[in-house]
């Protein structure tokens, strides 16, 4: 099916259940521990062993030496699989540093060797027995250092109208530099898979993975072997964040164990790998220069950043929502990423959007207090309904003043304190602050097949549920199209068997699969007015689907009698259109939040928090809000906690657990509340759906600095926004006081 | 994790006599003791199993105290009656820290011998000589993390610090540690005689002898007066201090101060003490003179002062 122009009104404006309130419908087999993950599959294969990964402890060289003689010889081992046993593997496209093979170590808790033996304990023990020597090379670690020796923020990506001249001869302007720290997905499910390679030909995995085709495509290509001698099953993901879109080492080590054991061997990467042997976002330090008339109305931005990447990966892009979030006819934006020899930093939740908004949403706070205006009003003074680089470029659908309004109104934004420090209760400071939020809204090509018989509909697609709701939301899709109940589909996913899907990613999956089990349950609708028996033939697009039963001229039969008991079966992908590149597609969102900074610790506590989102038709209340309330979460990490600390010598993140990487708590977390408003875009897919779940961490970290900000009076450029960049701030207002 | 044996001991002398063999370990609630040994920063050959020692009661001493069998939970000790009535501090202290399920398990003997969370003590392939006397110390490198780290008490061979939030509250208290060697000899020590400055040789934690084994803390007579912990840390629960403060106030001003989380014991001095009239400033002066802050821990300096000067503005 093409998706060639905006949908004209449908059924999806009339539904019945899609946009309504579905719970889970695979909430019960979680809660009672009947979802298979990965690493829990003990009946997909029999005889598994377990592998056990060996990380390098340095950042970059090579091995001299490695000796495994000591962990062959241990008890219950089965098989060590050392780097330098294996040529080095072929690098898929997705991968920036080798999976492995050879003895190049590229950085930090690389894999260098997988052990294979009866238990887990065995195969850790034996681990450790491997001897290893390197010859360490020089590299560079540091993003501030690199940064001051390149004096260089970079190309501009855009530059429009005379930015130096603007800036020139405004009569507000700022000029600041806002640092985020590296962050790590840390998802509670590790990544994890069983391989079955026994006889070194077809290839069986069962892993933890969001996007099924690429990974089997990585696979083939890092084994130079035929993609359809591999079979991937990842039902069930227990977080992913980005850092399961690619194929990662536990797959690779797997399938090595299980070629050299022949048994299906099963990897989980320990927690302490997680942050220096998979993928991590990167740091940035951005330049931001806004340059406003006294009226408010924007002149120019001036956004310059640099995140950090293994030679030939592409860092962290901090700049690329400063485009087109605001008004303002002259606009520079460049992104440098550095090549530096830390881990391999590539997509986390909301890639880029979540950095920069982070600064520029605190560079718009900065500028409004400038002004003297209201931050909200500013934003407002500020939108903007067309590209501003190409004016004749209009957003689909942009309702962000709707946003910011209502959130205010909720809020009750009129009646904080405005004057930053000026609240306190106790020995806290209250503050409330507000950002805005904007993720674009892609769509991937998408396919799904779907199989009826005796009344009851199988949807089969590669498309993950990564916690997001894919199931439901799918189930739900398929139930309106197909005039059925909830409980007359049943969903499969995450199976290469499947047709292939968006998979889960960057905020693309819920609106493109939906569309793509859509396209598939029109193609049945065709199959079935095709096997009518009836008078005239039918078209499709004449009979209505409706409970159960299919109506239309002449037509009036239960979708239980179809085809005479045998399945049905059809298949289609969902396929976009280029007119969607004349549109700017989008999604927008405000968020407010009250803080209490502890006057003399500057301890940070969130009280309350509340989004109000434009991302289109919401599939799900329920599954969405949680998304949002996800989005929420992991951004108040970010704001307050979370940051992977550099060895600036050795080349590593050092707080490589979870003790010392500190993801928020519930106990950091208060209430929150979030507001879709009704705001179908129909450019985006036939159900005029988008996604949310990357909004929703996009501008909450600004939100809460500008919160603290306000509590506080001391304005805090660098995140996490941690007590030590506030305490000394707080004892010198304290002393003026 | 090395393979290794497990016996139970029915008694404290059992226990005792049972570890003095070279690589043998007391396990009690596991809670550090298990992820130690899966690093194998911890590689006993034998485990000797003391839960079932009898020593989880909590008793009246003569002198009007309090003896806490070092098998008493975490959680046993800050809900006792006694304890939130007259050692209030304490109950406080303990529920401040890790989570409601790992204080179940943890014990008060096994509390006191946590190790720490310095990061490059828990990175086997970086040099530390808690781990590897002599193998040098990875967080003094040019370019080490710190944030967390020592800013007083350390030494060249070692800046971690002591992760305990209970032993910061049972040094402001005076608790004592009572012991049991393998030959039937008692001891019993201050925290401070307890704790050994790390100096040359960090790797030695504490003044226990091979086999020895705490079998009891006793608190002396209640001292009254405010009391009171606070815990500061980078997230509302379940993180390891910056800094803690202990603090104990009586009504005509004077009283005691202990600091969890920049030193590699909890950290008092009398002539702090001393100067707590005198306000927040006054005490750490004398508290944290001599400190050798790194850039990145610098701040805790600060933080124990105003942590100290909140406490104070509460009265």
């Amino acid at each position: 099916m093409d998706f060639n122009q905006a949908s004209e009104e449908n059924l999806f404006d009339h539904a019945r259940i899609v946009g309504k309130p579905h719970a889970r419908i695979d909430g019960r087999l979680k809660v009672s521990g009947q979802a298979p993950y990965a690493y829990e599959r003990h009946d997909v294969a029999a005889g598994q062993l377990v592998g056990y990964p060996l990380g390098a402890t340095i950042a970059k060289g090579r091995i001299t030496h490695m000796d495994a003689t000591q962990a062959l010889k241990a008890p219950g081992v089965a098989a060590v699989v050392t780097t330098l046993d294996v040529a080095p593997l072929n690098r898929a496209e997705s991968n920036v540093a080798r999976l492995f093979g050879g003895d190049v170590v590229e950085h930090y808790h690389q894999a260098i060797a997988v052990v294979v033996a009866d238990t887990l304990e065995r195969a850790r023990g034996a681990a450790n027995l491997i001897e290893v020597r390197y010859a360490e090379e020089d590299a560079e670690f540091d993003l501030e250092a690199a940064l001051e020796r390149l004096q260089n923020l970079g190309e501009p990506a855009a530059d429009v109208g005379d930015v130096e001249a603007a800036i020139a001869k405004a009569p507000v302007t700022l000029d600041a530099v806002y640092r985020t720290s590296a962050q790590s997905h840390a998802m509670m499910e590790p990544h994890a898979s069983i391989v079955d390679w026994s006889d070194g030909k077809a290839m069986t995995v069962w892993l933890s993975n969001q996007m099924i085709a690429w990974t089997r495509q990585a696979l083939a290509t890092t084994f130079d072997i035929d993609a359809d001698a591999i079979r991937l099953e990842s039902p069930y993901v227990g977080g992913g964040f980005g850092g399961k879109l690619w194929l990662r080492a536990d797959t690779v080590l797997a399938a090595l164990g299980s070629r050299a054991a022949g048994r299906p061997v099963k990897v989980a990467l320990p927690r302490p790998l997680m942050f220096n042997n998979t993928t991590h976002r990167s740091a940035t330090i951005q330049r931001l220069r806004i340059a406003a008339g006294e009226d408010g109305r924007i002149t120019a931005f001036d956004h310059a950043a640099v995140s950090h990447t293994l030679p030939g990966g592409s860092g962290e892009d901090a700049v690329n929502q400063t485009r087109c979030f605001y008004a303002g006819e002259n606009r520079r934006v460049a992104h440098h990423a550095i090549d530096l020899h830390l881990p391999e930093s590539a997509d986390m939740r909301a890639p880029g959007e979540a950095s920069g908004l982070a600064a520029l949403e605190i560079a718009m706070d900065e500028m409004a207090e400038k002004l003297d205006m209201d931050p909200v009003e500013f934003r407002i003074l500020n939108d903007t309904q067309v590209d501003p680089e190409d004016p004749d470029k209009p957003f689909s659908q942009r309702h962000f003043v709707e946003c910011l309004r209502e959130g205010a109104e909720r809020f009750g934004w009129e009646a904080r304190n405005r004057t930053p420090g000026g609240r306190r209760e106790g020995a806290w400071l209250i503050g409330h602050g507000m950002a805005g939020a904007y993720r674009g809204a892609p769509t991937l090509d998408s396919g799904a097949r779907v199989r009826l018989a005796r009344g009851r509909l199988v949807v089969e697609t590669d498309m993950t549920d990564i916690g997001t709701g894919s199931y439901t939301i799918i189930a739900q899709t398929a139930a309106e199209t197909m005039g059925l109940a909830m409980e007359d589909v049943e969903v499969r996913l995450g199976n290469s068997a499947y047709p292939v899907s968006s998979g889960s990613g960057g905020q693309f999956g819920a609106a493109s699969a939906t569309a793509g089990v859509y396209a598939a349950c029109l193609a049945l609708q065709k199959k079935i007015a095709a096997q009518l028996k009836v008078g005239a033939q039918l078209k499709a697009e004449e009979l209505r689907f409706d409970q159960g039963r299919i109506l239309g001229e002449g037509v009036d039969l239960a979708l239980a009698d179809v085809g005479d008991g045998d399945e049905l079966v059809a298949e289609d992908k969902i396929h976009f259109g280029d007119f969607k590149e004349g549109l700017q597609i989008g999604t927008f969102a405000a968020h407010f939040i009250e803080v209490a900074v502890h006057a003399y610790t500057g301890e940070t506590r969130l009280r309350r928090m509340l989004a109000v989102c434009d991302a289109g038709r919401i599939l799900n209340p329920i599954t969405a809000r949680s998304q949002v309330l996800g989005g929420m979460t992991m951004a108040a990490g970010a704001a307050l906690s979370e940051g992977l600390e550099v060895d600036r010598a050795r080349g590593f993140f050092t707080n490589h657990d979870l003790a010392g990487y500190e993801v928020a708590v519930h106990a950091d977390i208060p209430e929150q509340e979030v507001v879709f408003l009704e705001t179908p875009d129909a450019a985006s897919t036939p159900l005029k759906a988008k996604g949310v779940g990357e909004l929703g961490i996009c501008g909450v970290p600004a939100a809460i600095a500008n919160a603290v900000y306000n509590a506080t009076g001391v304005r805090v450029r660098d995140y996490p926004i941690t007590v030590d960049r506030l305490v000394e701030g707080l004892a010198e207002r304290a002393a003026h006081s | 994790m090395r393979a290794f044996r497990y016996a139970r001991a029915a008694d404290p002398a059992a226990a005792a006599s049972a570890a003095q063999a070279p690589g043998a370990k007391f396990i009690a609630g596991g809670t550090n003791l298990l992820d130690l040994m899966k690093h194998e920063i911890e590689t006993p050959t034998q485990v000797i199993d003391v839960t079932g020692t009898g020593l989880d009661t909590i008793a009246p001493t003569p002198e009007g105290g309090l003896r806490i069998g070092a098998m008493a939970s975490n959680a046993a000790l800050s809900a006792d009656t006694r304890v939130r009535r007259d050692y209030p501090l304490l109950s406080r202290a303990l529920v401040s820290g890790a989570s409601g399920q790992l204080r179940n398990k943890a014990t008060t003997g096994g509390n006191l011998l946590q190790r720490t969370r310095c990061a490059y003590f828990y990175d086997t392939a970086m040099p530390c000589n808690k781990r590897s006397p002599g193998a040098g110390c990875a967080a003094q490198g040019e370019g080490a993390t710190t944030r967390q780290l020592g800013v007083i008490g350390i030494s060249e061979a070692c800046i971690a610090t002591h992760p305990s939030d209970m032993a910061v509250a049972l040094r402001a208290l005076d608790a004592e540690v009572e012991t049991l060697l393998p030959d039937g000899r008692t001891r019993r020590f201050t925290l401070d005689a307890f704790y050994p400055l790390p100096g040359d040789s960090p790797h030695i934690e504490s003044a226990l002898a091979p086999g020895e084994m705490i079998t009891s803390v006793v608190l002396p007579a209640p001292v009254g007066g405010r009391q009171t912990y606070y815990k500061v840390r980078d997230r509302a629960s379940y993180a390891f201090a910056l800094v803690s403060v202990a603090l104990i106030q009586q009504d005509d001003g004077s009283g005691r101060v202990a600091l969890g989380g920049v030193a590699p014991r909890p950290w008092r001095r009398d002539a702090a003490d001393e100067a707590l009239p005198q306000g927040a400033s006054a005490v750490m002066e004398k508290l944290l003179e001599g400190a050798r802050p790194t850039r990145d821990n610098a701040y805790k300096l600060r933080l124990a002062e105003r942590t100290l000067a909140a406490l104070l503005e509460e009265t």
